[in-house]
């Protein structure tokens, strides 16, 4: 409990000892409940149907389950068999690894239908571009914002009114101007990180250290230069953080920008499997994203600091 | 209490004759500086401030806080307009800020994403002068400030003492007439700002620069400097801070730590002390209304 001081220093070691403990903590309630049979468990499998009218493989109430022994017991047939189960819903985490490993492994159940690496990928790249289009027309523009306060007035009062707009209230009208497929799911992740993201870098570049801008100012640098050679290198850490956090909003707004037009992608996976009643491969669906999500952050993390060498110590 | 002029060094006052000869390079004249505050009244910040600094001349600002000093050196870079008055540089009035005037702030200001070389070339560049004769240049004055061997590095890996010392040498390299100094050495260690006020004094003696040093240090301003100005906060008789006094400092140059100990400095010293704190508004004496909070019988005294 030491480790636990307000502001107190973490060493190396017991950082990745608590890094792997924020992981494995939900894991190990994640396997209590589904492994130890008084944990929970509402519900009654059926392991021999018995002479009762339900089958091997149903999950029932207690009561249901006891209503039908009474029953069985009374007609003097064979009671059922049946053991402590959690809904459906809750599968547990070996399940859930075995789904994923099959949801990369093996076809899909209808033929035609994606694997789930296809659907992983058209999922990544309909974020990729709409990402991509949001930062190429709204970085110059936040850090422009940011830098000049004529540009500020200008165009923040009515980008801070549309950022309340949710992206998916603009889906039908970006089917009916993009058509069904994928361009439609590309301008709702732009339309979902595009408004925030001109007001996030224009903040991060007003907070730009004005000291800074005042020496260059005095070593002659005009306008332009101040722009180029300090505001842009001055701010390209802080912005480059604020990009890896804008990128996981891409990743809420691609939920429901699969599902506009003709539905696709991971988003589209898991809830074709929902509707299979498949809940191990809906979490295999949910924690692939999450993976997915993680490694791009820990790459951007560890390649911002190859990127800005100045800001380690 | 009149200043102590009566008994000046004939060396001291043949000098001043020289310096009074010299070519003026920085004019100041009835400048001001008002803004409106919160209620749209103004409020005056500097109030009918004019002088002449000449050719090479080291020149030290002190003043109580409020006396509207940083106000002073910063209308004078550029970086903040004055409502009144003018500033002229070698008989031009000044523009906005420009590379004619290079600046040293108390805060470094280093730029933390270039390496300490590229930080001195930063003004070179920005002459238009290509990356290898700039990155010359830089390199020469590094080695003038003695960071040659620090070219490579980060100003995030430097001392305060390094970096202010980056700094002068950044400021420096464009060729500025004159070199604005804002409380430069403030958030250094004595030990530290002693070596560097001596650093500053040999670069000062062997490069054609004039120097404008704003302190709140008495004995930093005396040290250093020909001139003392000494700058007041508002009060009944002046709407903004005004410039009371213009001080000659009775020392030769190369200056010694041990003028410090000579009757000429003292003198100059007491009068300049009594200046700026005035022994009505410092009540040496007055007791705090603190109440014995410890046990009977268990004194220190």
């Amino acid at each position: 409990m030491r480790r636990f001081g307000v502001a107190r220093p973490i060493s190396g070691r017991a950082a990745a000892l608590l890094w792997a403990c924020s992981f494995l903590l939900p894991l190990a309630l994640w396997s209590a409940v589904s492994y130890i049979p008084w944990l929970w468990h509402p519900l009654v499998k059926i392991t021999d149907a018995g002479d009762s009218t339900l089958s091997v493989g149903m999950r029932v109430q207690p009561e249901v389950f006891a209503a039908a022994v009474a029953n069985a017991r009374q007609q003097g047939g064979q009671p059922p068999q049946g053991e402590p189960a959690n809904p459906i819903f809750l599968p547990a985490p070996h399940e859930v690894l075995i789904a994923l490993w099959t949801g990369f492994t093996s076809p899909p159940l209808r033929s035609g239908d994606p694997w789930l690496y296809q659907s992983l990928w058209h999922s990544i790249t309909i974020i990729f571009w709409g990402f991509v289009l949001s930062v190429v027309v709204g970085v110059p523009l936040g850090i422009l914002c940011g830098a000049i306060p004529a540009c500020s007035l200008l165009v923040e009062p009515f980008i801070d009114f549309v950022r309340y707009m949710p992206a998916p209230a603009f889906g039908a009208l970006c089917v009916a101007i993009f058509g069904i497929n994928d361009a439609p799911k590309i301008a709702i992740i732009f339309i979902g990180t595009f408004f925030q993201m001109v007001l996030v870098i224009a903040h991060t570049t007003r907070q730009f250290d004005r000291a800074l801008i005042e020496a260059a100012q005095t070593l002659g640098a005009d306008d332009r230069r101040l722009l180029t050679r300090v505001i842009v290198p001055g701010i390209l850490p802080s912005l480059y953080t604020d990009l890896r956090v804008l990128l996981g909003w891409a990743w809420t707004y691609l939920i429901v920008a699969e599902l506009i037009g003709v539905s696709s992608g991971i988003s589209w996976y898991i809830n074709q499997q929902g509707k299979y009643r498949a809940y191990d491969q809906v979490f295999a669906g949910i924690i692939t994203i999450g993976l997915v999500g993680l490694i791009t952050d820990q790459a951007l993390l560890r390649l911002g600091r190859l990127l800005f060498p100045w800001t380690r110590r | 209490m009149d200043p102590p002029l009566t008994a000046v060094d004939p060396a001291v006052a043949a000098r001043w004759q020289r310096l009074a000869q010299r070519p003026v390079v920085l004019e100041v004249r009835g400048l001001g500086m008002r803004y409106p505050d919160r209620a749209g009244r103004p409020v005056s910040v500097l109030h009918d401030v004019s002088f002449t600094v000449r050719r090479r001349e080291f020149i030290t600002v002190v003043g109580p806080s409020g006396c509207g000093k940083s106000t002073l050196i910063r209308i004078i870079a550029g970086l903040t307009r004055h409502t009144s008055g003018e500033v002229l540089l070698d008989g031009r009035p000044i523009q906005g800020p420009g590379p004619d005037r290079g600046m040293v702030f108390q805060s470094y200001s280093l730029f933390p994403w270039l390496s300490v070389l590229r930080n001195v070339m930063f003004g070179l560049e920005m002459q238009g002068k290509g990356h290898d004769e700039a990155r010359a240049e830089a390199l020469q004055w590094l080695s003038f400030v003695g960071l040659e061997d620090k070219a490579e590095a980060w100003p995030s890996q430097l001392s305060g003492g390094q970096s202010q010392r980056v700094a002068i040498a950044r400021a420096l390299a464009p060729g500025p007439r004159i070199l604005l100094m804002d409380e430069p050495f403030a958030a250094l260690d004595p030990h530290t700002r002693a070596a560097l006020q001596e650093h500053l004094l040999q670069i000062w003696q062997h490069i054609d620069i004039t120097i404008l040093f704003i302190t709140h240090d008495i004995d930093e301003a005396l040290w250093l400097a020909d001139r003392v100005f000494v700058l007041q906060p508002p009060d009944a008789e002046h709407p903004g801070g005004w410039l009371q006094e213009i001080i000659p400092v009775p020392l030769l140059v190369p200056r010694t730590r041990e003028m410090v100990a000579t009757p000429a400095y003292r003198q100059t010293r007491a009068y300049l002390e009594q200046l700026i704190h005035p022994p009505r508004l410092a009540p040496v004496g007055e007791r705090l209304p603190v109440f014995k909070l410890t046990k009977a019988g268990d004194e220190v005294l």
